[in-house]
């Protein structure tokens, strides 16, 4: 009984005198504490971001010769263009001088000027953005209660075969490049067996994808199926490791059927590693919806990243991959507030 | 010194208990099959051919031959045999590059705590903002033609970093056993510790997690590949195939599901290995 007790509330399963010594210290210092854990995180964050600023400054214009790239062949015989491009990356500057001429363009919002046609990066990569935007937040909407309701079924089989078959094809699933899901998602629906959806996102300038609504479907049943069996995997674990526990095994000689033992016991528990594994997700489909932008022609910005790398297009990518990592920095700071929020033990070691 | 009386490896563990017992670890054995087939396709594959790599047998997109023809008229039996090598050589050294990187990175923070565990973990984690793919697109802007080994680098370069964290993590509950501590008090050297004491008491995650690295690689270097940036532009490879025959997907399919499948079965394969090489020691632990 005692340990039933302990499992199920690990707070007070301390000596009485501790639990209210740090209940008291709690209530005066919780505020303070909190504040100060958050400036700590975000100042990571920032930090983590100007990092990641530098890195991929130094990426896209010092470790190769990007007007070289740029003029492939013609890089000898049109000195003149050679030397417009020099004096449009400001490559005739020092490396740290350009550093900071790009950082304060960013911080004003000025992202530069694309090379390939010449327009400002930030008009160009506007729309892209929110279709990007709503391809991911549309993929995370379906993906969160298939992942769940799979590993709810899983775990309802545990260790006998339908458990075994549908881990199985899960972590077959999970080893498969999007673009091999993608092609063969297009092959099924799109082309070689049957012609229900399209093949390919056709984007009329000055619309959206999902003016056409089903040229969406594919683009995001490839996510969901990329992203899905890993995300259901942990939680089947963790749903397991809840199911086996002592407190459930109580709960169960009390009387209370099955279903309500799953729901209210092993669902509830496994939130909080539900959300960190979403969010790591949800930050890896920052970089999964490059190659899905590509097998589709979806007008994103991942699309547009994979074209600006192949014409060299320096200011562009910079702006793209700032962007693709702030999405991931800020996605990891949000799920690292909602577990803390969500687990009392993590509150109480923060507030006390 | 030797840990390895009082702290049995699983691989010794398994030995001792006879050598079947890995053969009954069923995911184990199809992923280890399933690999094995396609690496064998993709090195002997170039001499069962029946046609050269770049050898045109007939109209483009054509039925003729086994799986037909491509968008240039070559054979894509043909093509998709020799077109394995390199994606799976490059695959491979970016792996191990990664593997070996990020067990250093780990284990060194691991075993220097405090302080420099912090610093080397912040750095660690600005790495890990950039999605896998986004690394290597980012450095190949200022390239004008990606050569092999820049992939290989890209791709050890994008692992190192989430190795990094789990070699940490199986690192640091070895870094404070005793036997660690006695090997200190004698007076070993420190890369000795990490190397004699430390390091082989980390093989079988490690090995796990080198099966899900490589996994991932065939994805990566597949991928990249498949967007055009690929270090051979006339040679057959796999990801370089699906990006060439994409407009026949619907007249030729073989063309493209051909490299298409190749790829999926061995991650399907590489992905089943390493998770029956991390069951198999998770088991032997206990």
């Amino acid at each position: 009984m005692t340990d039933a007790a302990t499992l199920l509330d690990p707070d007070h399963a301390e000596p009485a005198s501790v639990t209210t010594t740090r209940s008291r210290r709690a209530r005066r210092g919780g505020a303070w504490a909190w504040v100060a854990w958050l400036l700590r995180r975000l100042g990571l964050a920032v930090l983590t971001l100007w990092l990641v600023s530098v890195l991929v400054f130094i990426a896209t214009t010092a470790l190769g010769d990007p007007v070289r790239a740029i003029l492939g062949k013609d890089f000898n015989a049109d000195k003149a263009r050679a030397a417009q491009l020099t004096a449009q990356l400001n490559l005739d500057e020092s490396l740290p001088q350009r550093y900071l001429h790009w950082l304060g363009g960013l911080f004003s919002g000025d992202l530069g000027t694309s090379i390939a046609n010449q327009r400002p990066v930030s008009e160009l990569i506007g729309p892209n953005v929110v279709n990007t935007l709503v391809l991911v937040l549309l993929s995370a909407i379906i993906m969160v209660p298939v992942a769940f309701g799979i590993a709810m079924i899983s775990a309802n089989y545990r260790r006998r075969k339908p458990d075994t078959f549908i881990q199985t094809v899960l972590l077959a699933l999970a080893g498969l490049p999007e673009f091999v899901i993608g092609i063969l998602l297009v092959a099924i629906f799109a082309t070689t067996l049957s012609h229900v959806l399209p093949a390919v996102t056709i984007a009329t300038p000055g619309g959206h994808p999902w003016d056409d609504p089903k040229t969406m479907v594919l683009p995001i049943a490839t996510l969901v199926l990329a992203v899905s069996p890993y995300v259901s995997r942990i939680v089947r674990a963790t749903l397991l490791e809840v199911l086996d526990s002592d407190y459930v095994e109580l709960a169960r000689l009390k009387g209370i059927p099955e279903r309500v033992v799953m729901r209210k016991h092993a669902l509830l528990n496994a939130i909080v590693p539900g959300i960190q594994v979403v969010a790591l997700q949800l930050a890896w489909l920052a970089g999964g919806v490059v190659i899905v932008e590509a097998v589709f022609n979806y007008p994103g910005i991942g699309f547009q990243l994979v074209d600006s790398v192949r014409n060299h297009d320096v200011p562009m990518v910079q702006a793209l991959a700032m962007i693709i990592a702030a999405v991931y920095v800020v996605v990891n700071l949000v799920a690292d507030l909602l577990s803390i929020l969500l687990t009392p033990r993590a509150r109480t070691a923060i507030s006390s | 010194m030797s840990t390895i009386d009082e702290f049995p490896t699983p691989e010794l563990a398994v030995a001792r208990r006879g050598a079947p017992a890995w053969t009954r670890q069923k995911r184990l054995v199809s992923g280890l099959v399933l690999t094995l087939i396609i690496v064998a396709l993709a090195i002997f594959g170039p001499l069962l051919a029946p046609h050269g790599e770049n050898e045109v047998v007939g109209p483009p997109y054509s039925k003729t031959g086994v799986l037909g023809t491509d968008y240039l008229g070559q054979d894509v039996f043909s093509r998709v045999l020799y077109g394995g090598l390199d994606v799976l050589v490059i695959a491979l050294l970016g792996t191990l590059l990664g593997v070996v990187l990020g067990t250093i990175i780990g284990v060194v923070a691991a075993y220097a705590g405090g302080w420099w565990d912090e610093v080397i973990m912040r750095l660690n984690d600005v790495l890990l903002a950039f999605p896998q793919i986004l690394l290597a697109l980012v450095v190949l802007t200022a390239v004008a033609s990606p050569k092999a080994w820049m992939i290989i680098v890209l791709v050890g370069l994008s692992h190192a970093p989430r190795v990094a964290r789990v070699a940490r993590g199986v690192a640091l509950g070895i870094v404070s056993r005793d036997f660690v501590y006695a090997a200190e008090a004698l007076g070993e050297r420190r890369s000795r510790v990490i190397l004699r004491e430390v390091l082989p008491n980390m093989s079988a995650p490690l090995l796990a997690e080198t099966g899900l690295r490589l996994t991932y690689s065939i994805g990566l270097v597949g991928g990249l590949a498949f967007l055009g940036f690929s270090t051979n532009p006339d040679g057959a490879n796999w990801g370089q195939m699906i990006n060439e025959n994409r407009l026949g997907l619907a007249s030729q399919p073989w063309s493209v599901l051909g490299p298409v499948l190749m790829i999926g079965l061995f991650c399907i394969g590489t992905n089943l290995l390493a998770d029956g090489i991390a069951q198999l020691a998770h088991r032997t632990e206990d």
